[in-house]
């Protein structure tokens, strides 16, 4: 187990510098900082002067590769790749275009779009799969249609919809809920629920269906068929044999996204002005603030790795064939 | 000539598409077996009519593609000058629309504009009143006339719809029974029900939509006075070419990694699945829009590249096609080498290789027809959740140019409206209910296409 382990996480470090290389090449080479230096100032009437300024005040003035001016490992390390990109292996994003530090602001955001993120996985998860466990429960009847067909309606509607709809209904007409905002402390439920709500109700379409096809597959099986020669009743059979047995395949899809919680959602957080890391991000984009993006595009690989690495040792803890060697 | 014409890049990749989709046509009709899938589609009701409303959308946008420079009045010492701005068949069927601009917001069916406005009348007073709107029922002389003329246009329009769709239902009638005959087909006459009462239906809300829309602002006007019908009709051709174009140009890439990957297996089976495990683990969002940003930033230095506006916005649009069917091959890619290595241990591609067949002829023929309907199922399949991410992403920031007219930079607009007392909700309505019908449509479908095709699904379907 721990050697599987070690091999997977050394596995993903060639990816990781893939991940990294391909930044690098998309910031970098595709713009030559003094383009991005040029968007930045504006496109007219800048001068070499600003250019060279601005490149220096955000430490773009290196070679890209290799620098032959310095001497030794210098050579190497005194560039933009391994200052700016390669840096970021040891989790030393740099600093943003307003001079703070992109590390601690990660560290203080993913808090917040924690809040709105795991509770909306957690009680989806368990909508979802009810919803569905229900619709294989009736599966061939006219509830069972009905509800697929409640599926592809919910799913054909943009996601954007569920966000203005529900702030319009909550918050707006019905006065529920403040519309947006955020604070940390304990007064903050009246902030999170209305997020929560409209993130899972977001995804019931496209995920209940797709789980109702994973149990439908698992009921055709044999097993099944025994389990009801011996008499189970047919609630039993979905619930602790059928639903055991399509876990595999359900974590499959829905282990990988944990590490990924912690990056929030970037619709949710900016409509709802949640200070987390998805409202840092749409913040970075439309700022063009390019250190920033850089730096979510690593941690967003990094934990999706590491999702897929949580994703094979939950394999071995639902089922016990699975051996990690 | 009082025109020219003019071929955008996404002009030239939807005739490209166009051209695709004849050919392919033409090749399936001629081959019983791949017509079998089509005819369980055909037999499927629910399929038929999504089919029809797809096809709606599919006639406007591609009325919307035929674009032309029109010739100026004025002659510049002999040459003819044509117009700066480039314009479309559509815009010019729809011209009325296009040109009753109104001063600002208004209502659906509305005679006056949202906001008051502070006017003189003819004795220097100055009055706080609503204004009546330059186009919108102006031919009426009060608002108590709009509820029985918007009635009897109503049905005037509907009646002729009604009329036309009879006619298109009696033509297709004539045509389609003798042909399902002669080839001893299922009767048609079941799929007929469904499609029949969808046409009517459809042909009777356009007749009265489009003979109330020449006097009346149906969906109301936006903040700069355009019709929001109009626009919500030109965010079609956007949402299809994202939709359709992503796919198309990624396509030859995922079949032939996917394949090689696949068939020839060793080192190169291990630099392909490198390259895509790479770039789907990077979370999707996150990578168009550094890729995006980066494309701004090109186009914005280089501005010499582009002559007109609309060249600049359409190279985005395509730019943005490209990097979104960059970060979505890897699935297709990878359910195809699946495939392909299921499928070279089969007898007859063994059979194949002991005759000596060529790697690249057995490929050809014995590999990727057999991968063709994963091909077409992910086709439909992403077709829907390209048109949804198009509004996320012009949201995001990282969409089509803004001077683009799309789903998602109708709702950004629409969107800060929402404060307002009363509310400003008709651009935001339509932008949502045409998404809605053109993805729900394009879901029904894809769903239908998969039932036919997928052969692992119909197993499962017999075993329930």
């Amino acid at each position: 187990m721990i050697a599987y382990l070690i091999r997977r996480i050394l596995y993903a470090v060639p990816i990781l510098i893939g991940v990294n290389l391909l930044t690098f090449a998309l910031f970098f080479v595709v713009n030559t900082p003094d383009d991005m230096a040029r968007m930045q100032l504006g496109i007219k009437r800048v001068t070499p002067q600003a250019i060279d300024a601005w490149k220096r005040q955000h430490g773009y003035d290196k070679p890209l590769l290799l620098n032959t001016a310095a001497g030794g490992a210098g050579q190497f390390t005194d560039t933009i790749f391994w200052q700016k990109s390669a840096s970021m292996f040891a989790f030393d994003f740099g600093y943003s275009d307003d001079g703070r530090s992109i590390g601690r602001e990660i560290a203080t955001r993913m808090g917040p779009s924690l809040v709105i993120a795991l509770p909306t996985f957690l009680i989806g998860l368990f909508v979802y799969v009810s919803f569905a466990l229900l619709m294989t429960l009736f599966r061939g009847t006219a509830l069972d249609m009905a509800g697929v067909a409640l599926c592809v309606l919910l799913m054909s509607v943009s996601g954007l919809f569920y966000i203005i709809g529900g702030q319009f209904l909550v918050g707006k007409l019905w006065h529920l809920v403040p519309i947006s905002g955020y604070s940390g402390g304990a007064d903050s439920f009246k902030f999170v629920v209305l997020p929560i709500v409209i993130g899972v109700v977001g995804g019931i379409g496209s995920s209940s269906r797709w789980y109702r096809t994973i149990f439908l597959e698992e009921i055709g099986k044999d097993y099944v068929r025994t389990a009801r020669a011996k008499g189970l009743s047919e609630l039993r059979v979905l619930f602790t044999h059928v639903l055991k047995n399509a876990m595999i395949p359900i974590l499959t899809g829905v282990v990988v996204v944990i590490p990924l919680l912690f990056m929030g959602s970037l619709l949710t957080e900016s409509f709802f002005g949640i200070p987390g890391l998805g409202s840092y991000t749409i913040d970075a984009i439309n700022s063009q603030d390019f250190s920033i993006v850089r730096a979510m595009v690593f941690l967003g690989s990094v934990l999706y790795i590491a999702g897929l690495i949580l994703t094979d040792i939950s394999y071995t803890v639902v089922d016990p064939r699975v051996r990690l060697s | 000539m009082s025109f020219i014409p003019v071929i955008l890049w996404s002009d030239a990749l939807v005739f490209l598409l166009v051209v695709g989709c004849v050919a392919g046509v033409w090749y399936v009709r001629q081959r019983e077996h791949l017509l079998l899938p089509w005819r369980r589609v055909a037999r499927s009701g629910v399929a038929m009519v999504s089919l029809l409303v797809l096809s709606l959308f599919f006639f406007v946008g591609l009325l919307d593609t035929l674009h032309y420079r029109a010739a100026l009045p004025q002659q510049n010492n002999g040459g003819t000058v044509y117009a700066p701005e480039v314009l479309s068949v559509f815009d010019n069927l729809v011209a009325p629309l296009r040109l009753h601009n109104e001063k600002t917001y208004s209502a659906p069916f509305a005679l006056t504009l949202y906001a008051k406005e502070s006017t003189t009348d003819a004795r220097g007073n100055v009055l706080r009143e609503y204004p009546r709107l330059q186009y919108g029922g102006a031919h009426l002389s009060d608002a108590s006339q709009r509820g029985g003329d918007v009635a009897q246009r109503a049905r005037l329009g509907a009646f002729a719809g009604l009329l036309v769709g009879i006619g298109l239902v009696w033509l297709a009638a004539r045509g389609v029974p003798g042909r399902a005959a002669a080839q001893g087909g299922p009767s048609l006459r079941g799929i007929g029900y469904a499609a029949t009462a969808a046409t009517l239906i459809l042909a009777t809300f356009i007749g009265a939509l489009a003979n109330l829309a020449t006097v009346y602002h149906v969906l109301g006007t936006d903040k700069v006075g355009q019709d929001v019908l109009y626009l919500s009709l030109k965010s079609i051709r956007t949402g299809l070419i994202i939709g359709t174009v992503t796919t198309l140009v990624t396509l030859p890439l995922a079949l032939f990694l996917g394949v090689a990957a696949g068939y020839f297996r060793g080192w190169m089976d291990d630099v392909i699945q490198y390259v895509y495990t790479v770039l789907s683990s990077i979370p999707s969002v996150l990578l168009i829009a550094a890729a995006v940003l980066m494309m701004q930033v090109t186009i914005d230095t280089h501005p010499q590249w582009f002559d007109t506006a609309a060249s600049r916005a359409d190279l985005r649009l395509v730019f943005l096609c490209l990097i979104l069917g960059m970060t979505s091959w890897t699935g297709l890619c990878r359910l195809l080498r699946g495939e392909t290595l299921k499928l070279r241990e089969m007898e007859y591609i063994q059979a194949a290789q002991a005759f000596g067949v060529s790697s690249v002829r057995i490929l050809a023929r014995h590999i990727v027809p057999n991968v063709m309907h994963i091909v077409l199922i992910s086709l439909v399949m992403d077709f829907s959740a390209l048109v949804l991410a198009e509004a996320v992403l012009s949201y995001v920031g990282v969409g089509v140019d803004p001077s683009m007219i799309s789903f998602g930079t109708m709702i950004n607009a629409a969107r800060l409206e929402m404060g307002r007392e009363p509310m400003v909700w008709w651009a935001l309505a339509s932008a949502f209910c045409f998404m809605l019908v053109l993805v729900l449509a394009a879901n029904l479908f894809a769903d239908a296409v998969r039932d036919a095709f997928d052969p692992r699904l119909n197993r499962t379907e017999a075993g329930v």
